[in-house]
């Protein structure tokens, strides 16, 4: 909890980008990701053009690149899927050094990694240049389902509180000897683990009275204000417009 | 006070006869009776299940009381009442981890008021005057789970505050404060000037910050009177597992 008052993905910054309101934001990357999916997976060209749309907004935003080459290993889960595709796929094959490959696994292995990773670098770019308590404003200013961006919210406030709450089992577990070798431990993990459920639920319970004491009548109240000028929806909208573009005239071109 | 109907001392909280059960069936209250005035600082004096938190539970309508009444300068705690109620009631619970909800320190210090319908400028000067009693106000944008516990527990006080409430109610106030927090926290409350029902199995800072202290035992009042005297008494403190630190006399602490 030292690391300073940002969250772990938010990149501090006084950018264009980082300016814009949140909701214009987060608009523009469900635009992109829309744009992304639309577009004929034959279409290489297209693809390069959106990698070169992010690569300008990252260089607008000064998140270093090395910065979204670690962040997206959470791609990786879809990276192994895809690479099994080609050789698990049926249909046309082709030898590729030796080995035989289906081409329509290798086409929907390409799929998926570029579109994947299009996404993944949008979302990246999101949430380093927007903080997260600014990102559920603005999804509360987008008319999201208020339970939801409440729901989000809780988890901002207590992820903290309740990670804190299991170190501390953890450490009592182990200060009192226990070490998790192998399965036969899980007992006693699963037991922690729904100790802290308990203590959360509880917690819950607690904190719903506390917010009752002070008024609380099932709405957040809306204090906020996050203008979004007709300028900043209009920068906003310049990637997906360009991306839709793209993605259109590749269409047209298949 | 400017009402006609009440004359002489203005009574903050009236409790009357207040039984409650847990619907497990335990019986946490057997008739509670107290009675607050305007700008009086009370202990509410009492060792752990007493029904200490059950009782002030009560006070803004949390738990509905089984039998009996209790009234709010004047106002009696019914359902439709109680968005009223929860603006007279200040409560402070014990651990600030459940009172601080928000984001960051101005939009918790805000929840309250907000929900009362301020807005814009009189809600930011609200928020300020609230941290600024409990000298805070450079917290203001930061995150509650980056603040130390003491400094956490001041900010909950005010969040509470913002309400402008009519009486404070504060749960266990001096847990887990180390001593230079506990005395921070003394300072802060006794220079509010408003009425005060302080929960605590802490005798020193009873006597330290209330004239008059109330003891509950198994759910009843057992005893009410000067906090002083009532510390001098060492049988009454046995008899309700009430007991002052090693070595401290009342007597050697002088207001
Ligand atoms: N949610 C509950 N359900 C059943 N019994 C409870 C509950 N909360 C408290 N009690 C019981 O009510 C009594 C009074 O508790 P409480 O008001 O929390 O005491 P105190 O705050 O003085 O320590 C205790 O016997 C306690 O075990
Ligand atoms: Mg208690």
């Amino acid at each position: 909890m030292s690391a300073g008052h940002h969250h772990a993905l938010y990149v501090p910054g006084d950018t264009p980008v980082h300016r814009l309101p949140p909701q214009c934001k987060l608009i523009a990357a469900l635009g992109f990701a829309v744009a992304v999916v639309a577009t004929p997976r034959e279409a290489w060209g297209a693809f390069a053009v959106d990698a070169l749309l992010l690569a300008v907004v990252a260089v607008v935003a000064r998140i270093p690149p090395g910065m979204v080459l670690r962040r997206m290993v959470i791609e990786v889960p879809f990276v192994l899927f895809a690479v099994a595709i080609p050789f698990i796929g049926l249909g046309e094959r082709v030898e590729v050094l030796g080995v035989s490959l289906s081409l329509p696994g290798l086409w929907a292995a390409w799929n998926i990694l570029a579109k994947a990773t299009l996404g993944v670098v949008a979302s990246i770019l999101l949430a380093a240049t927007t903080e997260p308590r600014a990102m559920l404003l603005g999804a509360e200013r987008l008319r999201l389902p208020s339970l939801l961006v409440q729901i989000a919210m809780f988890m901002l406030r207590y992820m903290s509180v309740i990670l804190d709450q299991a170190r501390r089992m953890r450490i009592a577990r182990e200060s009192r000897g226990f070490v998790a070798r192998d399965i036969r431990q899980a007992p006693v993990l699963a037991r922690s683990a729904g100790a802290l459920f308990i203590r959360s639920y509880e917690r819950g319970e607690r904190v719903h009275l506390a917010m009752l004491s002070r008024g609380y009548t099932g709405q957040m109240p809306a204090v906020h204000d996050l203008p979004a000028s007709g300028r900043q929806w209009g920068a906003a909208a310049v990637l997906p417009v360009l991306a839709l573009t793209t993605a259109l005239i590749a269409r047209s071109l298949a | 006070m400017t009402s006609g109907a009440e004359s002489g001392t203005a009574v903050s909280l009236q409790v009357s006869g207040l039984a409650y059960a847990y619907p497990d069936g335990t019986q946490a209250l057997f008739g509670v009776d107290l009675t607050i005035t305007r700008g009086e600082r009370v202990a509410l004096l009492g060792p752990n299940g007493a029904g200490k938190t059950t009782l002030v539970m009560h006070l803004n309508g949390i738990l509905t009381a089984g039998h009996g009444t209790v009234e709010v300068a004047g106002l009696p705690v019914r359902s439709d009442t109680l968005r009223e109620i929860r603006r007279r009631v200040g409560l402070v619970f014990q651990d600030p981890d459940d009172q601080l909800f928000m984001p960051t320190v101005r939009e918790d210090v805000a929840f309250g008021p907000a929900n009362l319908g301020l807005r814009g400028a009189e809600l930011d000067r609200r928020v300020r005057d609230a941290l600024d009693r409990v000298g805070m106000l450079e917290a203001m944008d930061r995150p509650p789970h980056h603040l130390s516990f003491g400094q956490r527990r001041r900010v909950a006080v005010a969040t509470v505050l913002a309400m402008e409430p009519e009486i404070l109610v504060l749960d266990e106030p001096s847990s887990n404060l180390d001593p230079a927090s506990r005395r921070e926290l003394a300072e802060i409350l006794r220079n509010l000037d408003v009425t005060v029902l302080m929960v605590t199995h802490d005798l020193p800072y009873a006597l330290e910050l209330c004239e008059r202290s109330l003891i509950l035992s198994e759910g009843v009042i057992a005893a009410d009177g000067p906090t002083r005297s009532l510390l001098a008494d060492d049988e009454l403190l046995a008899a309700h597992r009430l007991e002052l630190p090693y070595g401290f006399a009342p007597s050697a602490h002088p207001r």
